[in-house]
């Protein structure tokens, strides 16, 4: 079972203080900097879009071609801006990745800035996280000290400054345009597109914003070859990624695993579901990509196959509930999330997101009608694809395709006058856990 | 207009069916306006960036001009049409109709709908697109267990005029992005997030703008209200007029709403050359005065010592024989100010060459010169749009300005708001000769050349400007020995283009029609012989007086003096002049005085007849604004109380025998359009000495040159009757360089030859030494009558006297 997992990223995240610059470079860290430093800059690009390298953060964009939009004749600074402001809920992997190897994303950052010849790079990392930026920071220093960051990198003439920002709290900010006007000191709400941030980005430079994840996968396409990296995954979706299993299974946790592995295998390697209990749904890639169910066991997770059944592979934030979980209680709770992070620049999303809470949680107290169902399908369809961003759509995901799979679970909320589900039996306290002795 | 036609290049798009071909970048849904197509919107304003906040203008795209679609609705107000681009609105496309639908019933949810009782209701763009392009029913209510809604408390101030209904708000941000946008002025901004979204005060941005109504003209709900009309009428009671403001010589296009002969608010006309779509607070709020409790209701004519009422016809007969007595006396003055129309000032032009036999006229009613008459009859008068005369649009296409004695943000906002627009779109640059960085000049990104006051002359003899420059002059450069001639000389020079801009509406009308000593009407000199005899033959007369008259500092003088007998006086304050106690002396020192005025003033407490004028909104007139450009406004009120001053000079002239041929504006209007501009040659300004050299303003010593002009929230006679628009005043304070502020400590005492002002001190970084800034009329009767006499020194000391 071993074989099908490859960690590259998470290789080291055993080690013996596996944050430290020691220890990262005694397994070989920062060789890549100083393969790429002799490189024409040209070709990095070049390798890491043969590479077939897709955004970690969820669009999946590939990677190599964000970065050839950047126009070279621009006269303005260049900046690469890595977007660490994880929020999604069920998203932790840039989280667990900076905090346990935070040179890997160090490198990422300083081959991928030379690559687009930005001299200043930021690293926007959600603010709530602070033990996770001052391991960031720390490393930063550390990179600075060894001669990786400042002037001259090496003797290749190359410069480059790293600033780690901390957000200030709001999940907007994951959202590359609003993250750029958080980082300029503004307030964070999406900006008009056109122009793309690779036009007129931060400070209305040309502007590369990559996931953690993406820019700390570039290291090891430069030290190990693009045909390396395309070897993993499957046609389209090449590579590997970090998949974060959490709720009812026995063992949650990061598996990184190429792109294609099927849900059914990363139960296998997690040891199964929650003992006694079976999958009833769960979400691909964080709360914004619709939720499937036991169907969808098999289907290889990339970004072809998710959208084949009408979800997406996301930031592969796979949360699983098992038969004691109420779905209507479940989105109800994203749907709250959704309304307290509405930035409120958009009518759909902030109104929409309002309204969407009040009628779901009447219909998770069995209040309400049958018609309230169709309201809900027909309030998410006047906010998908009419918000300014993504963050409305995202909040309407989990109710289109909970009432696809479970509208008799709806229903029942509202003939038996309530929740049929004991709350009890999903939590880690649950008499049938402790009752199982486990 | 000055239409250049340029090669405008255009694309064809098809919306709903209709092809129509508009230029190149123009957003969808000005495109379709031109196909007669309304789409819905609320966040969009033609004037404003797009931001595509509230999503109300969705559109369906079925071809983005390249064959594709797009798979989403999209919001037509950010959207540049391509060509060949397919668009359905909703009249065509249901998915853009459900679009739209949604969003309305998405923005309702959390709107009060107490249309009601909201000032709004009626002219409010959320509640006729609710009907246009909403449901009838709302399904919020019967949702879930009912739908809530969230609530604020009401309403909150965002400023002592402007009040804000945050339940209202449907966050469109109009108001912030004008704030931010047009008069940089960002004092209100966006707090919170999602539902809870609200327009509050701004962080460290104290409430200093001068053009915040806009804010409540442009809110497309009820959110935003005044102090002054909130709760006061309804939008269908009202009667719209269109008017010009009567505060500046901008000729700002307003709206008057009025009910049953009262002025309830007024908004900003639509006018692309002139104001687009903004004004000042000054002319939104500052309409009160004409119906303070002071106000003159009747003619009055002195007798024992006492002004008792008296007919029209009385008054006039009486005023006559004083003045008939007066101009064999020695003669009468004319003091017209300049808060005239066009007609009225005609009149009075007309009036005292023809019924007083003098050319001692002068609507300068503020520190003025010889070489400023001079300079108006050579460069400024005849010359305006068309005619090669500076407009608002060339502010735009100009390669630099530069501004003398002029503060446009306090003096000429509409000016201002142009060479904004002008600085953030086309990188217009902005030098300023002035004697320290204003918070308007810092907002146009301009640049100081610092200038004590005095130094001006030098300063424009040694600017750096090409053909494309603009050269602002204000008024106050009257006081500037040799400026005006200077900058006469730099525009002979190097082909840049001169405007004057004074501060009163009527001041360029009053030029044109001739009230100054030196020019008869249509900018004929006195001197002129020709000129002389052309306007004595359309007037019907043998000869018109030939030598140029007093000016009014002159007229003054000689009344004090006894040479002259008498004076008309139209609306002059005297503590508005060089000398305000001269003025009164010289007033109390006529024989005879005939006051005509809107309101009880210190001219009609010592007049001898007192005419009731009629106020801007009960007679039509016309302004002339500084372009040179005529703005023509309609009677709004019929009111016989009051009378046209044109028709009260009539009804004298006619007792005098010297009728003046006319007795209403149309017929003064006709009659000057048939007299026309002068076509002999113009007047040539004597070629003014050089100014003192400006060693007189760095002079040695402990005392400072005094700067200073109006702001534009002040104590102007015309600014009273509104307490909350008064509030929004900039405080009185006393600018100088931080070391000198270090010295003064918080509050200082600036003594000059005429007395003493006690204010606070704020350090200014870059104040030029030896300079103190005061505002003119911020405090007790103005600096004039206070302070110190025009181009006086002055000293400071800290704390008060």
């Amino acid at each position: 079972m071993t074989d099908t997992l490859t960690p590259v990223l998470t290789d080291d995240w055993d080690a013996e203080r596996s944050w430290t610059l020691a220890t990262y470079e005694s397994r070989g860290g920062y060789g890549a900097l100083k393969k790429a430093l002799t490189m024409p800059q040209d070709d990095i690009i070049t390798a890491v879009k043969d590479s077939g390298l897709r955004g970690r953060g969820g669009a999946g964009f590939p990677t190599g071609m964000k970065w050839s939009f950047i126009p070279q004749d621009n006269p303005k600074p260049k900046y690469l801006v890595v977007n660490a402001d994880e929020s999604e809920p069920g998203t932790c992997k840039d989280i667990p990745l900076m905090m346990a190897t935070p040179h890997t994303l160090v490198e990422g950052v300083i081959i991928s800035s030379f690559a687009i010849r930005a001299n200043h790079a930021f690293i926007y990392i959600r603010g709530e996280v602070l033990h996770v930026i001052r391991r960031v920071q720390a490393a930063v220093a550390e990179a600075y000290a060894a001669g990786h960051l400042g002037k001259n990198i090496h003797g290749s003439g190359y410069d480059l400054d790293v600033v780690v920002h901390a957000g200030a709290g709001a999940y907007i900010c994951g959202e590359e345009t609003a993250l750029l006007e958080g980082l300029e000191g503004r307030r964070g709400q999406p900006r008009l597109r056109p122009p793309f941030p690779a036009v007129a980005g931060l400070y209305a430079s040309p502007t590369v914003i990559n996931n953690v994840e993406s820019i700390a996968s570039v290291p090891s396409i430069i030290a190990n070859g693009a045909d390396w990296f395309a070897s993993m995954g499957t046609e389209k979706s090449k590579g590997y990624g970090i998949f974060s299993l959490s709720g009812h299974v026995e063992r949650p946790g990061q598996y990184e695993a190429p792109l294609g592995i099927t849900l059914r295998e990363l139960i296998d390697l997690a040891g199964g579901m929650r003992h006694g209990h079976r999958l009833k749904f769960w979400t691909p890639g964080g709360s914004s990509t619709p939720l499937l169910t036991d169907e969808h066991l098999d289907v290889p997770l990339d970004f072809e196959a998710m959208a084949g059944v009408g979800t997406m592979l996301g930031t592969r934030a796979i949360q699983l509930f098992d038969e004691t979980t109420c779905v209507v209680r479940a989105v109800l709770r994203w749907t709250e999330f959704y309304k307290h992070e509405s930035c409120g620049k958009c009518t759909p999303c902030r109104e929409g997101t309002w309204w969407l809470v009040q009628t779901l949680a009447a219909l998770e107290q069995g209040q309400g009608s049958e018609g309230d169902l169709d309201l809900l399908l027909d309030q998410c369809e006047n906010i998908l694809g009419r918000s300014f961003c993504a963050l409305g759509d995202g909040a309407t995901s989990p109710i289109s395709s909970s009432i696809q799979f479970f509208r008799d679970e709806y229903l029942a909320h509202l003939t038996g006058g309530g929740c049929p589900f004991d709350p009890a039996a999903s939590t880690v306290w649950a008499p049938s856990l402790t009752k199982a002795g486990a | 207009m000055t239409t250049t036609p340029e090669k405008v290049e255009t694309v064809t798009v098809t919306i709903d069916g209709i092809q129509v071909e508009v230029a190149k970048d123009t957003l969808v849904i000005r495109a379709a306006e031109q196909v007669g197509v309304q789409i819905p919107r609320f966040c969009d304003h033609p004037l404003l960036a797009p931001v595509g906040a509230c999503r109300q203008c969705l559109v369906d795209v079925p071809d983005a001009g390249n064959g594709r679609g797009f798979p989403k609705p999209q919001a037509s107000c950010t959207l540049p049409v391509a060509d060949g681009m397919v668009v359905s609105t909703q009249l065509t496309s249901e998915v853009a109709d459900k679009a739209q639908q949604g969003v309305m019933e998405f923005l309702l949810i959390n709107h009060p709908l107490d249309c009601p009782v909201c000032d709004k209701g009626g002219e409010c763009p959320l509640q006729n697109q609710a009907m246009s392009n909403g449901q009838g029913e709302s399904r919020f209510a019967s949702s879930g267990t009912g739908g809530v809604k969230r609530t604020f408390p009401k309403p909150i101030n965002l400023s002592p005029q402007v009040l804000l209904d945050r339940e209202r708000c449907i966050v469109c941000q109009r108001c912030t992005r004008f704030a931010e946008e047009i008069p940089g002025d960002p004092f209100i901004a966006l707090i919170e997030r999602g539902a809870q979204q609200q327009i509050g005060i701004a962080e460290n941005a104290p409430f200093l703008s001068y053009f915040s109504g806009n804010v409540i003209q442009i809110c497309p709900v009820g959110a935003l209200t005044s102090e002054s009309y909130r709760f006061r009428s309804r939008p269908f009671d009202l009667v719209s007029s269109p008017a010009v403001a009567e505060h500046d010589a901008c000729g700002a296009a307003i709206r008057v709403d009025h009910r049953r002969g009262k002025v309830m608010r007024r908004l900003a006309g639509d006018d692309p050359d002139v104001n687009e779509e903004w004004i000042t607070d000054k002319d939104r709020f500052a309409f009160a005065y004409a119906t303070e409790a002071d106000r003159i209701g009747y003619p009055m004519v002195r007798e024992d010592g006492e002004l008792r009422p008296a007919s029209w016809t009385e008054a006039f007969a009486v005023a006559a024989r004083g003045l008939a007595t007066a101009r064999a006396a020695g003669g009468v003055g004319v003091l017209t100010g300049g808060r005239l129309t066009g007609e009225d000032a005609y009149a009075y032009s007309k009036f005292a060459r023809v019924a007083l036999d003098t050319n001692d006229i002068d609507f300068r009613a503020r520190p003025h010169s010889a070489e400023e008459a001079d300079f108006l009859a050579a460069h400024v008068v005849a010359t305006g749009p068309g005619g090669g005369g500076v407009t608002y649009r060339d502010l735009e296409t100009a390669t630099g300005v530069v501004l003398v004695g002029l503060e446009p943000e306090d003096e000429a906002g509409t000016i201002f708001l142009r060479l904004r627009k002008a600085v953030l779109h086309a990188g217009l640059p902005v030098r300023s000769v002035a004697p320290f960085t204003t918070r308007g000049l810092r907002k146009l990104d301009g640049t100081l050349i610092a200038t004590a006051p005095g130094a001006e002359t030098a300063a424009i003899a040694a600017l750096d400007v090409d053909a494309g420059t603009i050269v602002l002059l204000g008024e106050r450069l009257a006081t500037v020995p040799g400026a005006l001639t200077a900058a006469a000389d730099l525009a002979a020079r190097t082909g840049a283009r001169l405007a004057w801009v004074p501060r009163r509406a009527g001041d360029r009308g009053a030029v044109e029609t001739g009230c100054l000593p030196n020019l008869l009407p249509g900018g004929r000199p006195v001197v002129d012989a020709a000129a002389r005899v052309d306007v004595a033959t359309a007037w019907g007369l043998d000869r018109l007086p030939e030598t140029p008259g007093r000016d009014a500092d002159a007229i003054v003088a000689a009344l004090t003096a006894g040479d002259l007998g008498g004076v008309v006086v139209a609306g002059v304050d005297p503590a508005d002049t060089a000398d305000p106690a001269a003025t009164r002396a010289a007033l109390e020192a006529a024989t005879f005085v005939v006051a005509l005025d809107l309101r009880a003033s210190d001219v009609t407490r010592l007049a001898d007849v007192v005419f009731p004028v009629a106020p801007i909104t009960d007679r039509a007139g016309s302004f002339v604004n500084w372009e040179g450009r005529v703005r023509p406004f309609d009677q709004i009120f019929a009111n016989p109380a009051s009378l046209p001053e044109l028709r009260i000079l009539a009804g004298i002239a006619e007792e005098l025998d010297a009728p003046l041929g006319f007795r209403t504006v149309d017929q003064v209007w006709s009659e000057m359009e048939q007299l026309g501009a002068w076509d002999g040659a113009r007047a040539t300004a004597a070629s003014a000495a050089p100014a003192e050299p400006a060693t007189a303003a760095v002079q040695a010593g402990d005392s400072l040159a005094l700067a200073s002009w109006k702001q534009l929230v002040d104590n102007g006679v015309m600014q009273a009757g509104d307490k909350h628009y008064l509030a929004t005043a900039r405080p009185a304070v006393a600018k100088v360089a931080p070391a000198l502020a270090a010295a003064l400590g918080d509050t200082a005492t600036v003594t000059g030859d005429r007395g003493s002002v006690t204010v606070p001190v704020e350090a200014v970084d870059d104040m030029v030494e030896g300079v103190v800034w005061l505002p003119a009329n911020s405090t007790g009767l103005g600096l004039l009558t206070d302070l110190a006499s025009p181009g006086s020194r002055v000293t400071i000391t800290g704390g008060a006297v």
